[in-house]
């Protein structure tokens, strides 16, 4: 194809003395056609093939765990299956799935045999969780639809959570409110939910008892004993100041095991009160189960809820999950202690990477002579971030608890040995060693950050006269912060997502009490706490019902997932706003 | 138009004196980045409350020169440096001397605009805020006095707390000035003040310069031939790291006494 075109199939020339001339062209002739290689076309379909490969599974992962971890504790119609054995099967349907059924699965060979042809040799079963473990010893049941004679949603079915053994679903025959007896027509589901009422605020009163006050107690009469062992340490059992310590404890411990009793026996007849208010119920096969009423946490009648009472259900489910301690081996109840061990360790792992990483990083940068040795170092850092966490896990174990936990014990809590006081995990070793396992993204963010600083400041300052301290203080930090802030956010994320070197280093699957307290002094960084991270782990693969387990799981993951997405949005939110301010204008 | 350049270490000096007297001596001053050499034994004089201008083509080392002044250079890893530079008969290059207190007697501009991340206020008491001063009023003062001048103030009085970033280039050039002038030094450095800046902007630096002449002693390192002749009462000519004329500004453009100087102010190279 030949192109006339002037300009493109001949050259203009000009020469020296501005006459131009027109040259014709004898270069190769020059194709039209779209050259896809020399466009780089294909390059640019599989750039985009592989970031449309990734954002899928990363909307992927995330529309699953949002799915089912926001569904987990929406209300479910519970459904009543009739078998031809005459038993019957109540519970919410979990999943269904088609199987290939063996002789055992079908009750009825004759009958069975033309709908399992039909389906080409499957068969269909659904997984319900029936509750009443401790009934049936069983909370889920798979049911085998060639089983099924009839299936119904009763309007009156009563869905009820409770402190042990998981669900109970089934009927309410009668009512024993301290012997007042409510039966038949006059035991409704409001009356029941009143007494629930009352009888929780005698639970609340035991618990508080329990562990509130006599845990205050229990922590004055440990606090008169360690200062009797310090006493005895220090001075001997027959010196005149150990038995004078001693009366001292005598007549404290006296006072306080009084306090106990009166409080104990407080507790008792509350409990005593309690066990007078009971509930007699009934599953549907007619199995009897009396239930003290103060056992109960919720009840509601699943297949007769109307929007706004499942709404209710709902979200009372998500503020018990978000305010509750756990319980049933962590399957129930809520992860508070788990979202306050996960925050107060991700804080205090960012107070202690952000010193010691921006310190290392300016001095790398911006004092040391750059020759082999900090070339080494460089490499040893960036080494450091591929090390297994497990190591690092270890190493903390070793080194912060052991050895800096024992000396501290040592010197610092010795009327408690053998107890370890900060010499086993706990939260400020497991802050410390995700610090260490954070601190190279920290030094090679900050790093880049302070070699993104203008050398154009730099002069501009130090030509004003200022030291090159005085520089990095007032104008190559302030300005390299966004950068920094962004190394931090990073090692955050990766941080509060860590859960192999925790288990070394102080997490625990139920923590008895939280880092923070109303005793001096108030935060106990020695103490083990729970972490989201560990809880999934173990909810999934720890528990003894893992069918109950999974939901949690989701609903514990979105939890996680949610947590280190505000903590980030947070940091990047202050990121910004540095930016905005040291970044504008013209350059 | 007679001396050769073939001969080595002449140059040829025609300088104007000033009313006040010399400020600088730069005697048989070379300089080495690593193994090569920028600058071959440079004697030069400065006078004190002129303007002396350094033109060459690029290369030549006349920013290499400029930046000895204050030891900016210092920051650069394998320098050495040959000779003797005195201000007030002070060796710059003393190991007695310390390089802060030397940088704050020589205010410096830059040839990119470098205004700091923060107000047009706090960048003017910059070198203040370096010496330690938190005395409000003195600042205040300090704003208004050098803000003036750098012919800024009229623009900026009504936002002195807003961000220096958001001023134009020309702004951000003058405020580099204010800053500059603010620590109240004996001499200006001033390394291509004006090649980021359009003509407008470039007029005003001008004339600040000019307005500037007697009360400080300015260094300017320039391209613009045009703008040496206008603002500056000596010129000195580099090539390949040799002053190769000092002279009266004047002179240096309208009758060089060196051909390759010559060469230069007309345009046939550079």
């Amino acid at each position: 194809m030949e192109f006339n075109e002037p300009g493109k199939g001949q050259q203009i020339l000009a020469d020296t003395d501005g006459n131009v001339i027109t040259q014709a062209s004898t270069s190769r002739q020059r194709s039209t056609v779209w050259d896809f290689k020399a466009r780089g076309e294909p390059f640019v379909w599989s750039l985009g093939a592989a970031l449309a490969i990734g954002v899928l599974m990363i909307v992927g992962f995330v529309a699953l765990i949002l799915y089912n971890g926001i569904l987990t504790f929406y209300p479910r119609p519970i459904e009543v299956v009739e078998l031809r054995g005459g038993d019957r099967i109540a519970g919410d349907l979990i999943r269904s799935e088609t199987f290939l059924p063996g002789t055992d699965n079908v009750a009825d060979p004759d009958s069975s045999a033309k709908t399992i042809i039909d389906n080409k040799g499957l068969s269909k079963r659904s997984l319900l969780r029936t509750g009443n473990f401790d009934l049936y010893n069983d909370d889920f049941k798979w049911v085998f639809d060639d089983e099924i004679v009839s299936k119904h949603f009763p309007k009156d079915i009563l869905f009820i959570e409770r402190l042990e053994w998981g669900p109970f679903i089934g009927s309410a025959k009668s009512m024993d409110l301290n012997g007042q007896i409510i039966e038949g027509a006059n035991l409704s589901t409001d009356g029941l939910e009143k007494a629930q009422d009352e009888a929780r605020s005698r639970r609340l009163r035991i618990y508080e008892i329990e562990r509130t006050e006599i845990a205050s107690i229990n922590h004055y009469l440990e606090k008169a004993r360690l200062a009797l062992r310090k006493v005895e340490l220090r001075h001997g059992l027959e010196s005149p100041e150990y038995k004078a310590e001693l009366e001292k404890y005598k007549a404290e411990t006296e006072t306080l095991n009084a306090q106990y009793q009166e409080l104990a026996s407080e507790a008792a007849a509350i409990k005593q009160m309690d066990s007078r208010f009971t509930v007699n119920l009934e599953d549907v096969n007619g199995k009897p189960k009396t239930l003290p009423i103060s056992q109960i946490t919720r009840l509601f009648t699943p297949n007769n809820l109307s929007f706004t009472e499942r709404a209710w259900v709902y979200l009372s489910r998500w503020y018990e999950f978000l305010t509750q301690e756990p319980r049933e081996a962590n399957t129930e109840g809520g992860v508070m202690p788990a979202i306050f061990g996960t925050f107060c360790m991700t804080v205090l792992m960012a107070l202690g990477v952000a010193p010691f990483g921006v310190v290392a990083a300016l001095y790398l940068k911006e004092y040391a002579k750059q020759g082999k040795l900090v070339s080494l170092i460089r490499i040893c850092v960036n080494n450091l971030a591929g090390v297994p966490s497990i190591v690092y896990g270890v190493f903390g174990l070793g080194f912060f608890a052991y050895v800096l936990g024992g000396s501290i014990d040592q010197l610092f809590y010795p009327e408690r040995l053998p107890t370890p006081t900060f010499g086993s995990g706990g939260l400020l070793w497991a802050s410390l060693t995700l610090a260490l396992l954070t601190v190279p993204v920290v030094i090679v963010a900050t790093e880049e950050a302070l070699a993104a600083v203008p050398q154009s400041m730099r002069e501009g300052s130090l030509a004003c006269g200022a030291s090159k301290w005085q520089t990095i203080k007032w104008i190559v930090l302030p300005r390299a912060l966004p950068g920094i802030m962004t190394g931090l956010i990073l090692a955050m994320a990766r941080g509060a997502e860590e859960v192999a070197p925790l288990m070394l280093v102080g997490v625990v699957k139920l923590a008895p009490e939280l880092p923070i307290d109303s005793f001096f002094p108030f935060v106990h960084f020695e103490r083990s706490f729970m972490h989201l991270g560990f809880h999934i782990f173990d909810l999934g693969f720890q528990s003894r019902n893992s069918e109950a387990a999974i939901p949690m799981v989701y609903v514990t993951t979105l939890l996680l997932i949610t947590l280190v997405f505000a903590m980030n949005i947070a940091s990047i939110i202050i990121r910004n706003r540095l930016k905005r301010k040291f970044f504008t204008g013209h350059f | 138009m007679s001396s050769s350049v073939d001969d080595q270490n002449s140059t040829v000096y025609h300088i104007e004196r000033g009313s006040q007297g010399t400020l600088m001596k730069i005697s048989d001053f070379n300089l080495w980045y690593g193994k090569s050499q920028a600058l071959f034994s440079v004697n030069m004089e400065i006078e004190r409350g002129l303007v002396t201008a350094l033109i060459g083509p690029s290369g030549c080392g006349k920013s290499t020169l400029l930046r000895s002044i204050n030891r900016m250079n210092d920051l650069i890893d394998g320098l050495t440096i040959k000779g003797k530079m005195t201000i007030d008969d002070q060796d710059i290059y003393s190991s007695v001397v310390d390089v802060i207190a030397l940088r704050k007697v020589m205010g410096m501009v830059f040839q990119k605009p470098n205004p700091f991340p923060m107000s047009i206020a706090d960048n003017v008491t910059y070198p203040l805020k370096v010496d330690g001063v938190r005395d409000r009023r003195i600042l205040n003062e300090t704003v208004e006095k050098a803000l003036k001048g750098a012919a800024l103030w009229e623009e900026v009085k009504d936002r002195l707390k807003e961000n220096a970033l958001g001023l134009s280039g020309g702004q951000q050039q003058r405020l580099c000035i204010a800053r500059a002038i603010a620590g109240d030094p004996e001499v200006l450095l001033m390394d291509e003040p004006c090649s980021a800046l359009d003509p407008v902007a470039t007029a005003k630096i001008e004339d600040l310069i000019d307005a500037l002449r007697g009360k400080y002693s300015i260094v300017i390192v320039t391209h613009n031939m045009q703008q040496a002749a206008r603002v500056s009462d000596n010129t000195a000519f580099m090539y390949l790291g040799k002053l190769i004329e000092y002279g009266e500004t004047s002179i240096i453009f309208t009758n060089p006494k060196v051909d390759k100087t010559m060469e230069y102010v007309t345009g046939r190279f550079g």
